[in-house]
Order: C-alpha cells, then structure tokens, then sequence
C-alpha cells in the first residue's frame, strides 16, 4: 500500500486504515439499531396482519363459541382482565404512593436508601416467582388474614398483578416528588402551614400528573403479564364473570392457552387478542410518556 | 390581590397546634406503615417460597441441585438440566443481546441525528412494552419456522464442528436457540436505554478532547466513552441477564419443554422458570407442587444474586464518577 505519496489529501496506511474501521463500527451500530426496529416492525406486523382481520363486535361483546363452531368472542378475558387490574391498582397504587411519600418527604437518607434498594430488589423478581408467592399464600393454604383462600380467584391474581405494580408506582412517584422545587415546600412552612398539610396540598397536588404517568405505565405492564396469574387465577370458566371470588379468564392468560392449543380459531383469537393488548399497551404507555413529559417541563418552570 | 398573598390559602389556615402534631403523626405513621409493608412483601416472598419449598427440601436436599431427572410417575425430582438449561438461555441472550445493546446506544447517543434520536429511541422501548406472551405467540409462529428453515441450518453448516451448534438436519422449531433468540429481543431495549443514558452522561470536553487530539469517532469511544462508563455497562448487562433468567411464559412457548437436555442448542431444552410456567394446570403430588415451588427458590436466589451484583456495581460506579 506504501506508494510514497506522502502529502496527498487521501489518508494512506495507518491513517487510511483507522478511517476504515472507523466506519466498520459506525456501520454496525447503525445495524444494531435497524435491526432492532426491524423486529420490533416484523412483530407489530405479524400481530397487524394475523389479528386484525378477527376483530369484529362478536368479538368484543360474545362468550367463547360452542365446542365444533366458528366465531365467539372473548367478552368473559376482556371483563376478566379489566377486573384483575383494577383489583391490582386499588391495591398498588395506594401502597406505592404512600411508600414514595415516605421515603422522599420523611425518613432519614439511609432508611430512604434501604427502602428504595429493596424496592429494586422487588422489582427484580420474575413474574413467575410471585405467582408461585400468592399460589403458596392464599391459593394453596387458608390464612386467616386471606378468606377467600384454598382456590384461585380474581382476588389472588390482581394481588400478584399488585406486587408487580407496587414497585414501578413507587419508584415513578418518589421520581416525581424528587422534582417538586423545595420552595414550594418552604413557601407552604413559611405561611405557618404543617408539614401533613403541605404534603396534601402542596406536594402531591404540584406532583400529581407525574403519579398519574407512573400508575398508567404500571398498569400497562399489569395489563400484560402472565405469569403472576398462572398459578392464581388460570382456571376459569366460559362465561363473562364479574365475581371477584372466582377464578377469571383474561387476556394474557387466553392468549397463552389459545397459543398452544391445536384449533386454527383460536390462533386466530390469540393474534386478534395479541393486537387488542398491544394496542392498549402502545396507547396508554405513549400518552402517559407524553402527560410525563409535560408535567416535567411544568416544574422545570416553576423552578 | 397584595393581601391574599400575604395570607395562606383559606383552606389552609384553619388547624393549628394539636390538631397539627396529630395529622403529622398519623401521615408519618401512614406513610412509614406503607413503606413497611413494601419492605415485608419482599421478606414474605422469600419465606413463603422458601416454606412451600420445605417438602422437596426435606426429600432431597441440596441433590436436587445436581440431579437431573424429572419423573412425576416415581416422584423423583431434580433440578440440574433445568438449571442448566436456564443458564444457557439467559448468556446465550446476553451474549447476542449485549453487543448489540451497545451498539444501538452507542447509536443513539453519538451517530444518529439529533431529529430522529428521539423517534427510535421511543421505538426500541416500544419493544420492551410488548408483553412476553405476545413475543412468545410470535416465536412459535414467526420465528420458530424461521429459525427451523434457515437460521438453524445455517449456523450448524458454519459452526457445527463445535458440539453445543451440532445440527442433525432435522428442522426442529421448538428449540434452545429459538428460546435464546426470543430472550434476546426481549432484553435488548432494557439494556441499550440503560446504555445510552450512560453514553449521554459522559461529558462533552473528554469526547472533544479526543477528537481534538486527532482521535476517530470509534477511537473516541473506545479509549474515551466506553472506560470512562464501564461500571455501568456491565449493570446494564447483568440486570439484561437477571430479566433474561426469569423469562417464563415465552421461554416456555418456543423452548419444547424437554429434559434431559441435549448438548447441542438445536434441540428442545428447558429452563427453571420455563418448566414452573409448563406445569400451571396442576402437578400430580404433593411432592411435585413442593418440587415446583423449590425450582422457584433456586430462580429466586440466582436473580437476587445477579440483581444486587448489578447494584453494587452500579454503586461503586457513582462513587467513582462522584468523585471525579
């Protein structure tokens, strides 16, 4: 390669070769970063081009079709999820923003330090390990505490949905808090108001679309897991039921069994229920990213 | 409006003195019982686990760490292949998901411009929203074949000499390397936003620094960018693997759920979580739910190993950079 043109503007030699493997790198990170869309493109596809076509208003509104005949809805998976995760939220979304108030308005750096450590810790679990949790707890044992115990329900399912929920609530909500402008706060003591009053109606108030983000995206990851419900609440019956004590069908859960089930119609229902979700989940995870990043910028104004 | 500012809001203004102490008393006391709560749901997982574990304990004790069968009909259990198993899927996905989550931050962070960085940083953390079960619908369907017809083939046509990349030429869809694939694409948006962030952190003056001095952009981040953040890196990749060891619904649905495991990835496997997930529709015996519940003990403490290895790592690595 040595020619001896020394002074040319061409890069020769080791420059020249620097300037290669300076564009072999940059090349690959472009294809990383395309074929990651690429997937991502090819799944919401797939899922587009197989499911959509099943959608109809039987769909949404009917019970499983009769055994040998075509057509049926999922009414009883789409009532059944709505009831799991409100009964997960009820219970998450209290305990995590109380637990965010906590740590970030109360206790001592290091008690907020542990706490958060361990919400991590939490948050770290697989899905499956908690399922197995409130399987042992209050599906397989009778505690007093649990009554509706010895068999699986909607109760045991949204209570495994909630302990996923609980960290991503808390930790979206200390987040927040972390943002409000400490003048705030010294603005409320210095009208002579208490520090409950203050946290109640100055805090949470200024935090409050920020909270709102974190439940939306807790919600949205609740809405679709699966594992947390095998063991608690998987067994459940044909019908639309509203019955929280009963073990509900929803629609995770059907996706899973349909998938592996030897019928081409519920294939189909599975893609048609996979759009369903990811369209919920797509939806409310982008509007929630867009209110957070507008709440953001309100009290990177109040600043 | 001058005097209405000088004064507390009307609502404000009205509790004073014992009515005070006593509402910060009961929000102090509400809150800290709330974080409590947090905290013992945590240790009541560990011990519930651990207690629903006891039977198989007492039965086969620490054996069934290394013993490998898995026979309902003469209740005799073992953990090893699913153990195995379960490692071999999670580093086969770092392996393939690491790099390129590298890559794709490094992407983000340095070559992009500045006016779609913000659309494709949204869309690879749209795939980390898609929920497993509808990955693992698309690995049965999708990718599966496609692994089976050309992937698989392929790979063993290059790499076969090597045992684990062995291929009979038989088209087997439901395989390790199918589930490697699927767990892979699962943590690649967790692990490169992770990465960017980082990437972003390192401040401008070193990145012109090297540039200044004549450095390549690649140079730039291999003796700038990637030292300077390596700590986290290797966070973000080891909380990829604890998401990767727990991945249980669309493991199970392209994996095969079969032991004894092969040694080649282009058969079927299993893996712990895998396996607990296969068997929701109920176990034979008592022993067999307690068996369950023990492979569920071992997954426990090998996430909680790799989740606070990462922690301390990242950690250390604040330190450091809040030194610096």
């Amino acid at each position: 390669m040595d020619r001896g043109d020394a002074i040319g503007l061409r890069a020769t030699g080791r420059g020249r070769r620097r300037l290669v493997v300076n564009r072999i790198a940059e090349l690959a990170a472009v294809l990383a970063a395309g074929a990651a869309i690429a997937v991502l493109a090819i799944l919401v596809w797939s899922v587009l081009s197989r499911g959509a076509g099943a959608l109809s208003w039987d769909f949404f509104t009917k019970g499983p079709a009769l055994f040998g005949q075509t057509g049926g809805g999922v009414a009883p998976a789409l009532v059944g999820s709505l009831l799991l995760v409100a009964i997960g939220a009820a219970i998450a979304v209290p305990a995590g923003v109380l637990t965010a108030i906590f740590v970030s308005e109360f206790a001592a750096r290091r008690v907020g330090d542990q706490v958060r450590l361990w919400l991590d810790v939490l948050n770290g679990f697989p899905s499956i390990v908690i399922g197995i949790f409130v399987f042992a707890l209050c599906v397989e044992v009778r505690l007093p505490l649990v009554g509706w115990g010895r068999h699986q329900s909607a109760f045991a399912g949204g209570f495994a949905l909630a302990i996923i929920m609980l960290p991503l609530v808390a930790r979206a909500t200390m987040e927040i808090l972390a943002l409000v402008p400490n003048h705030l706060r010294e603005g409320s003591y210095a009208l002579g108001v208490s520090k409950w009053q203050t946290v109640l109606r100055v805090v949470l108030p200024t935090s409050f679309g920020g909270i709102l983000t974190g439940t939306t995206l807790a919600i949205a990851r609740a809405a679709g897991e699966t594992a947390p419900l095998l063991f608690t609440c998987a067994l459940a019956g044909q019908a639309t039921d509203w019955n929280p004590t009963h073990s509900v069908s929803s629609i995770p859960m059907l996706i899973f069994q349909n998938s592996e089930a030897p019928d081409e119609n519920l294939h189909q229902q599975a893609w048609a229920l996979a759009f369903v979700l990811i369209a919920f989940i797509l939806v409310s995870s982008l509007t929630a990213r867009f209110l957070l990043e507008r709440s953001r910028r309100r009290l990177g104004t109040a600043r | 409006m001058e005097a209405r500012s000088l004064s507390a809001p009307a609502g404000l203004r009205r509790t004073r003195g014992a009515g005070d102490r006593a509402g910060d008393a009961l929000l102090y006391g509400l809150t800290a019982l709330a974080a409590a709560i947090s905290l013992l749901v945590v240790a009541a997982i560990v011990w519930r686990v651990a207690a629903g574990a006891w039977p198989a304990i007492r039965v086969f004790h620490l054996g069934f760490l290394w013993h490998g069968e898995w026979n309902p009909v003469v209740d005799k259990f073992g953990a090893r292949d699913l153990i195995v198993g379960t490692l071999v899927t999670s580093f086969g996905a770092v392996l393939i998901a690491g790099p390129v989550s590298i890559a794709i931050g490094l992407f983000l962070s340095e070559l992009a411009p500045p006016s779609i960085r913000g659309l494709i940083g949204t869309l690879i953390e749209m795939l980390a929203a898609v929920p497993s079960v509808v990955v693992g619908l698309w690995g049965i369907y999708v990718l599966a074949p496609f692994d089976a017809q050309h992937l698989q083939p392929l790979l063993g046509r290059v790499f076969g000499w090597i045992p684990i990349f062995a291929h009979g030429g038989d088209q087997v869809e439901s395989t390790v390397f199918s589930a490697i694939v699927v767990v892979a694409i699962m943590i690649v948006p967790i692990t490169s936003s992770i990465c960017r962030e980082l990437f972003i952190g390192v401040p401008a003056e070193l990145e012109e620094g090297a540039i200044g001095l004549g450095a390549t952009r690649w140079e730039m981040v291999k003796t700038v960018i990637v030292p300077s953040v390596r700590g986290g890196i290797v966070a973000a990749v080891i909380l990829g693997l604890g998401r990767a060891l727990g991945e249980a619904i669309a493991v199970t649905q392209v994996i095969g759920n079969f032991i004894p495991l092969k040694l080649t990835i282009f058969a079927p496997g299993d893996t712990l979580a895998s396996r607990i997930a296969n068997q929701y529709q109920g176990a034979p015996s008592n022993l067999a739910v307690a068996s369950l519940i023990y492979l569920a003990l071992i997954l426990l403490a090998i996430t909680f190993i790799t989740n606070f290895l990462a922690q301390r790592v990242v950690k250390r690595f604040e330190r450091r950079s809040a030194r610096a």
